[in-house]
C-alpha cells in the first residue's frame, strides 16, 4: 500500500472564464478570548482540484473551515467562493456553494429518516416538489445508498452513516465539498468504499485530515497548515516523502510506511 | 412516515383513523378535550357518553380497549391529588363507610379523576393512530411556532444518541469497579450526569452549526407536498360535533 497510486488532477476547464472555486487571501483570525488561531492564510483551490488540509491538532484547520461558509468571519483578509465574497448578504449562496461533510455523522444527521435528511439542505435552499425528490434519490445514488432512504441514521452502521452525511452535503450541489477527517472511525473496507465514492464524484474537495496515506490516495495537492500559517504547499507525494517537513510540523506516516 | 422511530404509544395500523392527516387529528383532540372540560362535573350520564363516543373511534381505529388501558395508567401519579380532596374539602360533609367524606370535596375529585382520564384516553387515542413525526409535523402545519416544532424533532432524533452516549459512560464507571447499588458511590452517577449535560450541550452546538451549514435559517422546510382536503377535516371532525352536543347536553341538563 505504500505506492499508491497517483490519480490525475483534473484540469479546470478553463480558468480563464471560471473563477477559482475558493480563494483565500491573508485570513487572520482571533478567538474572542485572545486566542490567535490564523496568521494570514492564502490558499488557491481551481474547479475540479482536490487538495489535502494537513496539520497537527490545533493547527488551525477547523478554524479555518469554519470560514468557508461564514459560520465564523474573518478577522482580515478575506475568503471568495466562485468568485462570490463570505460576507453577510451572501451567506445563504455561500452556505449552497460550500458542502461542509463534519467529522462525526451524529451531529450531520438529525432527521428522523435518511431520505428526509438528505432533502433538508436542498429544502432549504428552496428546491420543492418533483427536483427535490430528484435530488434526493441522485444524491443517495452517488454513495450507494439509495435503498436506505426509509431507514432511521440510527440503525446504519458507521461508514454508511458517513456516506448519508456526505450525501446531504452533495444534494445541495455545493461548488466545493469540504470533507473533515472523513476517514476517522471507519473500518478499513469502509474507508476504501468511502475513498471509491469521492473519487467518482469528480467535485472540488478540501479533505482536512491526519490520514496522510488516505490524502495520497484522495488528492494530487496537499497544503500543510501549522500554527495558523501554510508552510507547505505542493504535490501530496513529494510533500509526503519530506520526512523532515513532516517531522517538524507532527506529521506522520503510519508505522512502516515510507514515500520516496 | 414507515421506518424508524417505533415508540411504545403508537399502535402502527392502516385504519382510516391512522390515515387522517396529523393536524385534522390534532385540533380533534383538543377540541374533544375542550368539550370534556366545558361539561358541568354534575352531568354524570354525559361523561359516559364521552366514553362511548372515544370507544367508537378506537373501534374505527381497531384499537384494543385493554391496550389503551394499560398505557393510562401513566395518569395515575396525577390523580394522587384528587383521592384527597374529599377528605380535606369543606363542610357539609356525608358518612361514608364510616368515613367523614367532603361533598365538594368529592366533586372536585369526580370533576378531576373523569376530565383528566378522558383527556389522557384522547391523547393515547391520537398518540396511538399518529407517530411522533407526524403529530411534529401536523403541529407544524398548524402554524405552532418553528422553534417549538424544531426542539421537539431534534429531542426526537438525539434522544437515542445521548442515550446511547448515557451507555457508553456507564459502561466506563463499571469497567473501573463502580457499583452505583452502594450508596456512597451515587456521587459518581451525579457526576456522570453533570459531564452528560455538558457533552449533549456541546453536541447541540455541534449539530446547530451542522444545521446552519446547510442552509437553515431557523424553520425546517416543508417535506412533503400531500395537501390536507376539507374531506379529511369534515372526517376528522365528525367526532368532535358529537363531543359538542354531549357538552350542550350537559348544560341543558343542569
Amino acid at each position: 500500500m505504500s505506492a499508491m497510486p497517483q490519480t490525475s488532477e483534473t484540469a479546470p476547464a478553463d480558468p480563464a472564464v471560471r473563477a477559482p472555486s475558493l480563494h483565500i487571501r491573508e485570513l487572520a483570525f482571533a478567538y474572542p478570548d485572545g486566542h490567535q488561531a490564523l496568521y494570514g492564510v492564502d490558499l488557491r483551490i481551481e474547479p475540479g482540484e482536490r487538495v489535502a488540509l494537513l496539520g497537527p491538532n490545533g493547527a488551525g484547520k477547523t478554524t479555518l473551515v469554519l470560514h468557508l461558509n461564514g459560520i465564523l468571519s474573518a478577522g482580515h483578509g478575506s475568503v471568495e467562493v466562485g468568485g462570490l465574497a463570505v460576507a453577510k448578504p451572501n451567506l445563504h449562496e455561500i452556505r449552497r456553494r460550500v458542502g461542509i461533510v463534519f467529522q462525526d455523522p451524529d451531529d450531520q444527521l438529525f432527521m428522523p429518516t435518511v431520505g428526509e435528511d438528505v432533502a433538508f439542505g436542498p429544502a432549504n435552499f428552496g428546491v420543492q416538489g418533483p427536483e427535490l425528490r430528484e435530488r434526493v434519490r441522485a444524491a443517495l445514488d452517488a454513495v450507494g445508498m439509495a435503498e436506505h432512504a426509509d431507514r432511521s441514521p440510527l440503525h446504519l452502521s458507521g461508514g454508511q452513516r458517513r456516506r448519508v452525511a456526505l450525501a446531504t452535503v452533495l444534494a445541495c450541489e455545493p461548488e466545493i465539498l469540504v470533507l473533515d477527517e472523513p476517514s476517522s472511525n471507519l473500518d478499513p473496507v469502509a474507508r476504501r468504499e468511502l475513498a471509491e465514492v469521492l473519487l467518482g464524484l469528480g467535485r472540488t474537495m478540501l479533505m482536512v485530515t491526519h490520514d496522510l496515506p488516505y490524502a495520497l490516495q484522495l488528492c494530487p495537492r496537499s497544503v500543510v497548515l501549522d500554527d495558523g500559517v501554510v508552510v507547505a504547499d505542493g504535490p501530496t507525494r513529494e510533500l509526503l516523502a519530506d520526512a523532515d517537513l513532516l517531522r517538524r510540523h507532527r506529521l506522520e506516516l503510519p508505522f512502516g510506511f515510507t514515500l520516496s | 412516515m414507515g421506518a424508524g422511530h417505533a415508540h411504545p404509544l403508537y399502535l402502527p395500523g392502516t385504519s382510516a383513523a391512522h390515515r387522517l392527516p396529523a393536524e385534522v387529528k390534532i385540533v380533534a383532540a383538543f377540541l374533544g378535550v375542550l368539550c370534556v372540560v366545558a361539561t358541568p362535573r354534575e352531568a354524570f350520564p354525559v361523561f359516559g357518553g364521552y366514553l362511548l363516543l372515544l370507544a367508537a373511534v378506537w373501534w374505527v381505529a381497531r384499537i384494543p380497549p385493554g391496550w389503551i388501558a394499560r398505557r393510562s395508567l401513566i395518569e395515575a401519579p396525577f390523580v394522587v391529588l384528587a383521592v384527597l380532596l374529599p377528605f380535606t374539602g369543606p363542610d357539609p360533609r356525608i358518612e361514608w363507610l364510616g368515613l367523614s367524606l367532603s361533598e365538594a370535596g368529592l366533586l372536585g375529585a369526580w370533576n378531576i379523576l373523569i376530565k383528566g382520564t378522558l383527556g389522557v384516553l384522547t391523547s393515547l387515542t391520537l398518540a396511538a393512530t399518529t407517530p411522533l413525526r407526524d403529530v411534529l409535523l401536523g403541529l407544524q402545519r398548524l402554524h405552532t411556532p418553528p422553534m417549538v416544532t424544531t426542539i421537539a424533532t431534534l429531542m426526537l432524533r438525539y434522544a437515542d444518541v445521548i442515550a446511547a452516549e448515557a451507555r457508553r459512560m456507564r459502561l466506563a464507571r463499571i469497567a473501573r469497579g463502580h457499583d452505583p447499588r452502594f450508596l456512597w458511590q451515587v456521587g459518581a452517577t451525579a457526576r456522570g450526569v453533570g459531564s452528560l449535560f455538558v457533552r449533549t450541550y456541546e453536541r447541540g452546538e455541534r449539530v446547530h452549526l451542522a444545521m446552519l451549514s446547510r442552509g437553515w435559517a431557523g424553520e425546517m422546510p416543508q417535506l412533503t407536498d400531500t395537501r390536507t382536503t376539507r374531506r379529511d377535516w369534515a372526517r376528522g371532525l365528525a367526532p368532535v360535533g358529537v363531543a359538542l352536543v354531549l357538552a350542550v347536553t350537559g348544560w341543558v341538563m343542569t
